[in-house]
Formats: C-alpha cells, structure tokens, sequence
C-alpha cells in the first residue's frame, strides 16, 4: 500500500519537478571548464597575494602560504617606498613610473605610427603599395629577440640608453598593429571616403574628421594589446637601461632577489609583493576597458 | 543650376573592360533625367565619372559650361546621394549635413540657414541632433539627401538611393524625390535599374546596354515607341511578349501557324521579332481568335491577373480584368495597332 502510494506520489510529482528545474549536464560540464579554468589562473595570484603578506621567515620555513598573514602593510610599504638597489636610487613608486611610461608610450607609438602606415596602404595607390604591406608583414618574422643586437647595436650608437626614447622608439614599428588597421580601414564603405571626398575632404581632413572617429573602438583595443605588451617587456629593457633610475617593475622583481642574496634570506614576500603590483596596472586596464576590447575587435560601427 | 554635356564619354577599366563606351547626352537646366538598364550596363560609371569618383577614358564632361574632366569631385558642384546613404556614422544628422559646408569654410550663420532650411523641407527638424544609427532607413535617405541639398549645387546624382529601402518607403520616397526636384528645379541624374522607379521619376529616361545608349526619350515615348528589342523587354511591367514571326511581303505576319495583319506602313519580309504588351492581347471568341493560349500558371495582382502560357510554342503572357475566367485553353486575339516589329538581326525598331 505504502508503496503503492510512493510511487503514484512520485508518478504525480516527476513532471512538476522536471519542469521546474531540469539539470543539462551540457551546461555544467560548460562551467565546470570554465571554472577549472579560471582556478588554474587565479589560484597562483591568489597564492602570491596571500604569500606576501607574511613575514620572510615564515616564507622561507613553510612555503606557500595559503592564509592571510599580518605583514601586509610593512612588505608593501617596502616594496613601494624603500629605496633599493646598489645606488638606493630606486624605488617601486620610480619603478611603476617608468613602467607606465614604457607602456604608454609603447601603445601610443605604435598606434600611431601603424594607423598611419595603414592609411597609406589602404588609400593610396602608390608604387609597391602591397609590397610595402607585404614587407611590414613579414617582419612579424622577426620579433625584437631575433633582432635584438643590431637594434642594440643602433641604439647604442646613437647614444640612446638610458633613455626613455631608447627604450620606447626601437619598439614601435608594429605590424600586427598595421595589420589590424589595414583591415579595419578596408571595412569602411568606399561611399563614405566618396562621399567624404565630394564634401571636399581632403586626405587629413578625411583622417581626422571621419576616419579616427570611426576607428576609436579598435584604437582602445590596439592601445591594451600594446600597453599590456609594453608593460610585460623585459629583455629590451634590461638590455638598454643600466641606470637604475630607468628600471621598469617588470625589471625591479628579479632585482629584488638578486640584490640581497647573500647571508640573508632572499625577500620572498617583497618580489612577489612587487609582482602583485607589477601586475595590478594591465588588469585595471583590460577590466576598465574589456567592452571597447570586444567591441573595437569584433563589431564595426560604420 | 545648370545644364550638364556628356559628349563621347567612354570609360576602359584597367582590366581592359569598356564599361561605358561612346555616350553623349545632353541634360537642360533643370532636368530630371534618369539612366536605367540591368546591373553591369554602365549607369553607375556613367553617373561617377560626372561626379569625378572615376575618372573618364575618352570624352568630356561639361557642368554648366565649365568642363570638368580634371576638376576634384568638391569642387565640381555636385551633390550625390548614395545607395547606402554613406551617412557619417559618428556625426549628428546635423553635422552631418553640414559637413561639406564647414569645409568649405561658409560662414556658421549661412551653414544653420541651409541646413535649418533642408530640415524643414525634409521634415527631420526633429532628428538634427541623432546619429545615423537612430534612425530608420526612410529617415538616413532623407538626410543623404539632406546633405545634397544643403549644398545647392548645380546638379543632383543619385546612384540608386531607393534600392535599400523596403517597397512600401520606395514608393513614398520616389514622391517626395520628384516633388522635392521640382520644387528645387535643380538638374539631377538619376541612377536605377528598376524600371517602374524609372518611368514614374524621369522627364527623360535614358535607357543603357552593354555601356551604351539604347534610347533617350520621355517615359511614354520610350514606353509607347521602345527603339529595340532590349528596350522593348526592358521597360514595362509585365514584360513585352515578343514572339519570333516572319513576314510575308504582303502586310501579313506568320507566327507559328497563326497569320496577322500589321499595321506597319512598309511591308515586312523575312525573319522578324514582333512584340505586344500583355494588356493589348485580348481573350476572344473562337471565331476573331487569332490563336490559341496553352495556359500554364495565372498570377492574382488584385487589380488584374496575368495569364501566362504558350502561344504557337513561344512564351506569352496575357493580363485580364481581375475575375475574368481562365481556362486550360484560351482564344486570345492581337490588337495590330499596338504591335511592334523589330528586326530579326539587329533589334532595331522596323
């Protein structure tokens, strides 16, 4: 009897139940992915975070820390304010500057210079136009590692290291940034440069007035791919910047471990305090700016 | 406002392509001339070479008497409206009609007259301040046009400007255009290839094939008198039935089995093509029939219903009043007075 009730009862119920609420195993196999996926990204941040906020000792008895520590103030405060390295010149704050710097200057340049570059290719017809493009291409070939002395080398010459011009300049060409552009620029209608044309626009004026209105989504996409880019450089500048006034973040984290090995016990916590910084600046912007990201490499608003 | 000359103008694409080959037209101040023909026929290079979006092979293009084969597209006082609208995308309507007159450095005073003025026969007064996006498709043409007019230039170009519109707008739009070109009296050209767009817009219709020109002639003229076969098949809607006939020397016509006298002044012999627009073939009795229809589908206009079918084995195609009965079989009878006779070899009109 009892049974037989259960099981009317359940009869009765099922269809209720299932509409309600049905499990697609498809989606949960979907975000169980996404979020093994964004463990394994986040968890060693996370891990560093944590880490850095205990005391050296701790660090180098126990390892990884997975809790809290109390020394979250004094680390960063180290990190960010002391002055270090061999001339006691330098510190995170010089550090962070010159790595925005570097960054900034990294992304503009390269905006700049590959926006023009497209521009010619895409609406002008000169001799050897598409060789021109093609020979840009090619130099995705050849990043700066391959090169890297004769661009050294160039540099050196001129006098240009430690300076700011040495380090941005050699870094600028981009063609993936001309690649980009040039196919942006080829998705505007031909109407809109004839219309632009008989409104008696010339070829500045149609740059200016139409044409970077219309790119400025994927001129923000462009500047985070080269910002983050820029920011995350380390041969280059270790290669050109001697003086510690120049040093980026970037360069500050091994810094930090080499200079005061010796008797003592390396700052575990302040490296990766200074990593934590060094990596704050990209995250802002890529989170700031994710929208215009998507948009600016994906829809056209023409 | 001005007349414009065409005067052999030929065009040869790099490819070697002749795209408009040897085309002279003369367009009066004032005139509202429209170029028709099927897609590849050479009326959008017709149209972009007056406008100095392409550059011309052979030949002149004069505006008003200053010929302009050499004079940058700004400074040829023209205003052209595209199919798209080519509207700028991140500029408000009403920078976007007044651009091309900031560019030429005109006073702010006289930019908000023009465009104050513009907006208002347009009705878009009050959308001066939305993007392109903001608006609907009727709304972006009249704004492609607002532009045009704000310039007051000597001659309007449209390059199919209705085409992107759903059919209901194309019809409206095609109104307001005609009734704005009068109101302005400004010489426009006018691209299409549709030819309904065609008949209704123009004082001259000028009909292309192939890069040349077929006819030039008012719509009635083109439609009643079509100069060849192309034209004949082209304008008019439903198509001409044209039918492969020989004529016997004698004012008599063979089609098949079937015999017509034609109206034509001079006797016809020899291998022909005649023509006759379904609405000048009437159903008839067995005995003035002069053929029989083999009817394979009827199409309900609501106005009117098309017959078509088979006469003597050639396509042919009949209009009726709507409700008139249609049977397997129909007697159908040519009226002569509105056949037209087209050489066997060339097309040409006979």
């Amino acid at each position: 009897m009892t049974v037989a009730e259960t099981r009317s009862d359940i009869v009765a119920a099922a269809p209720a139940v299932r509409h309600q609420r049905r499990i697609s195993w498809g989606a949960v196999g979907d975000h169980a992915i996404l979020i093994i996926g964004s463990l394994i990204m986040i968890v060693p941040v996370v891990l560093a975070f944590l880490t850095s906020t205990h005391d050296v000792v701790t660090i180098h008895r126990e390892g990884l820390q997975f809790l809290p520590g109390g020394e979250f103030a004094k680390t960063y405060g180290n990190v960010l304010f002391r002055s270090g390295g061999f001339t006691g010149e330098v510190n995170g704050v010089t550090m962070t500057v010159n790595s925005l710097i570097l960054g900034i200057g990294f992304a503009v340049g390269k905006i700049v210079v590959s926006m023009m570059a497209a521009y010619a290719i895409v609406y002008f017809r000169f001799p050897f136009g598409t060789f021109a493009f093609w020979m840009i291409f090619t130099t995705l070939l050849l990043p700066l590692e391959v090169r890297i002395l004769p661009s050294y080398e160039i540099v050196q010459s001129l006098g240009l290291t430690n300076t700011y011009t040495g380090l941005i300049v050699p870094l600028i060409a981009s063609a993936t940034g001309t690649f980009f552009f040039r196919q942006f620029f080829k998705s505007v209608p031909d109407e809109l440069v004839e219309a632009a044309r008989i409104d008696g626009a010339g070829p500045v004026k149609f740059f200016i007035d139409i044409l970077l209105p219309l790119s400025q989504t994927m001129i923000a996409a462009m500047f985070i791919i080269m910002f983050v880019y820029g920011w995350n450089q380390y041969l280059w500048p270790t290669l050109i910047t001697t003086d510690e006034g120049y040093f980026t973040l970037v360069r500050g984290i091994k810094q930090i471990l080499q200079v005061w090995i010796g008797s003592n016990i390396p700052e575990y916590g302040e490296a990766m305090a200074l990593a934590i910084l060094a990596m704050l600046p990209p995250v802002v912007i890529v989170v700031v700016f994710q929208s215009w990201f998507v948009k600016g490499l994906t829809e056209s608003d023409k | 406002m001005a007349p414009v000359n065409i005067s052999r103008v030929s065009k040869d694409y790099a490819s070697g392509a002749r795209a408009v080959s040897d085309v002279s037209l003369d367009i009066a101040d004032g005139e509202f001339i429209v170029l028709v023909g099927p897609s590849g026929c050479g009326k959008s290079t017709l149209l972009r070479m007056v406008a100095g979006l392409e550059t011309i092979t052979e030949g002149t293009v004069a505006i008003g008497d200053r010929i302009v084969n050499d004079v940058d597209p700004a400074n040829r006082d023209i205003a052209m409206v595209f199919q798209n609208y080519a509207l700028y995308p991140h500029m408000t309507v009403k920078r976007n009609m007044a651009y091309g007159l900031t560019n030429r450095k005109m006073a702010k005073s006289e930019i908000d007259r023009r465009v104050a003025e513009a907006s208002a026969i347009l009705r878009l007064d009050d959308y001066l301040d939305r993007k392109p996006r903001q608006l609907s498709g009727g709304q972006r043409q009249r704004v492609a046009m607002g532009r045009a007019i704000v310039r007051e230039p000597a001659c309007f170009l449209f390059d199919e400007p209705l085409s992107n519109l759903d059919a209901k707008l194309r019809v409206d739009m095609r109104g307001e255009i005609k009734q704005l070109q009068r109101r302005l009296g400004t010489t426009s050209i006018y691209v299409t290839h549709d030819q309904m767009e065609a008949m209704t817009l123009a004082d001259r219709l000028v009909v292309l094939n192939l890069g040349r020109i077929e006819q030039v002639g008012t719509p009635l003229d083109v439609f009643r008198n079509p100069a060849s076969l192309f034209v004949a098949s082209f304008i008019g809607s439903p198509e001409m039935n044209l039918f492969d006939a020989e004529g016997d020397g004698n004012g008599a016509l063979r089609v098949g089995a079937m015999t017509i006298a034609h109206g034509h002044d001079r006797p016809v012999s020899g291998k022909v093509k005649i023509g006759i627009r379904p609405h000048h073939l009437m159903p008839a009795e067995n005995g003035s029939a002069h053929g029989e229809l083999a009817v394979t589908h009827v199409e309900e206009l609501g106005t009117e219903r098309l017959i078509h079918g088979t006469l003597e084995g050639q396509r042919c195609t009949l209009a009726v009043a709507a409700g008139y009965p249609a049977a397997e079989r129909m007697g159908v009878s040519l009226n002569s007075a509105e056949l037209h006779l087209f050489d066997g070899s060339t097309g040409r009109r006979l």
